[in-house]
């Protein structure tokens, strides 16, 4: 916090304020983590410190450095853009690994997902209604605290 | 051109990148576009489908529009979180979406963007179909996510790659 108190206080307020915000997404995605019930629901939970968490801290940061070395410092960019790229591909390949678990009998699946689209159905079937899904309903042993909702769910 | 640099925007932006990770000066700008053309010709090497960007003047509407939509799903998705997942007002599911969007450039923008936003995961594309199945983290607003996202991002990415 050496670097805080060189700056004028207003520009060191507005700092710690995209910092404090940043952080606490991202804290906030890490407790997400920790109490959602399902894969998928915590799928979600990281993209809090991985959008705005991460933009906001790089805005601070930015900000911060360039006002003390008195020119514009943007390497910070370089790794917001390389969060952007990096991190949806983790995500999409975890939840195309949950989706093949759990549609598979033999390996054990936690939850009940909707089967994959086949062929023979894809020239003009309406969009298959979904509602049953999600709420990570099945192993009740491994998910201790699930939803137990009845089949008629809207 | 298109011989030395294959692919030029890739080459520009890593350019771009070296000069700003180092500080500028002649010898690094060489050694910036020599790496950045080497990248190039690596890249040509695998034969990606060349994005053709036809119209420029979307990608700004369409970044405004994501950033504006990430910042609304954030603020909804920590509240879901700070309530607690167990509260009753809270229901995430899977949907399913059509899309006619077929460049796989667009497409990998997209399921950028879907992954991006909080409340929506991109889970599955089915080629033949054109078939999404996305996941999505609380449904209660209700939406009506088929035309959201076609009106909302499907959209610009149509004008913009086809």
């Amino acid at each position: 916090m050496n670097h805080l108190s060189d700056l004028p206080p207003v520009a060191a307020i507005v700092i710690a304020v995209f910092v404090v915000l940043g952080s606490s997404l991202a804290l906030l995605g890490s407790v997400g983590l920790l109490r959602l019930k399902s894969f998928y629901q915590r799928l979600h939970a990281p993209t809090l410190s991985y959008s705005y968490g991460t933009l906001l801290i790089i805005i601070g940061s930015m900000a911060m450095f360039s006002l003390l070395e008195e020119r514009p410092v943007i390497h910070e960019l370089i790794i917001g853009i390389f969060m952007l790229i990096t991190t949806p591909i983790s995500l999409l390949m975890l939840g195309r690994a949950a989706l093949r678990r759990d549609r598979d009998a033999k390996l054990g699946h936690d939850e009940i997902v909707p089967p994959r689209v086949t062929p023979s159905e894809a020239p003009a079937q309406p969009l298959r209604d979904l509602s049953n899904y999600g709420e990570g309903r099945l192993d009740k042993g491994l998910l201790s605290s699930t939803k137990d909702q009845p089949e008629s769910e809207p | 051109m298109t011989r030395l640099v294959p692919h030029p925007l890739l080459s520009l932006a890593l350019v771009l990148m070296w000069l700003i990770l180092t500080r500028f000066s002649m010898g690094h700008l060489i050694l910036g576009t020599l790496i950045a053309l080497l990248a190039g010709w690596t890249v040509e090497r695998l034969h990606p489908p060349r994005p053709r960007i036809r119209r420029w003047t979307a990608i700004p509407m369409l970044m405004g529009i994501v950033a504006w939509d990430i910042l609304k799903s954030n603020i909804s998705v920590a509240r879901v979180l700070l309530l607690g997942p167990n509260h009753p007002s809270f229901h995430s599911g899977f949907v399913e979406v059509e899309l006619t969007l077929r460049d796989p450039n667009g497409l990998a923008l997209l399921a950028i963007i879907m992954t991006a936003t909080p409340g929506t995961a991109w889970l599955e594309y089915d080629q033949p179909t054109g078939r999404v199945l996305l996941h999505v983290f609380d449904l209660r607003s209700e939406d009506d996510w088929q035309s959201l996202i076609r009106d909302r991002y499907e959209r610009l990415l149509l004008e913009i790659f086809e």
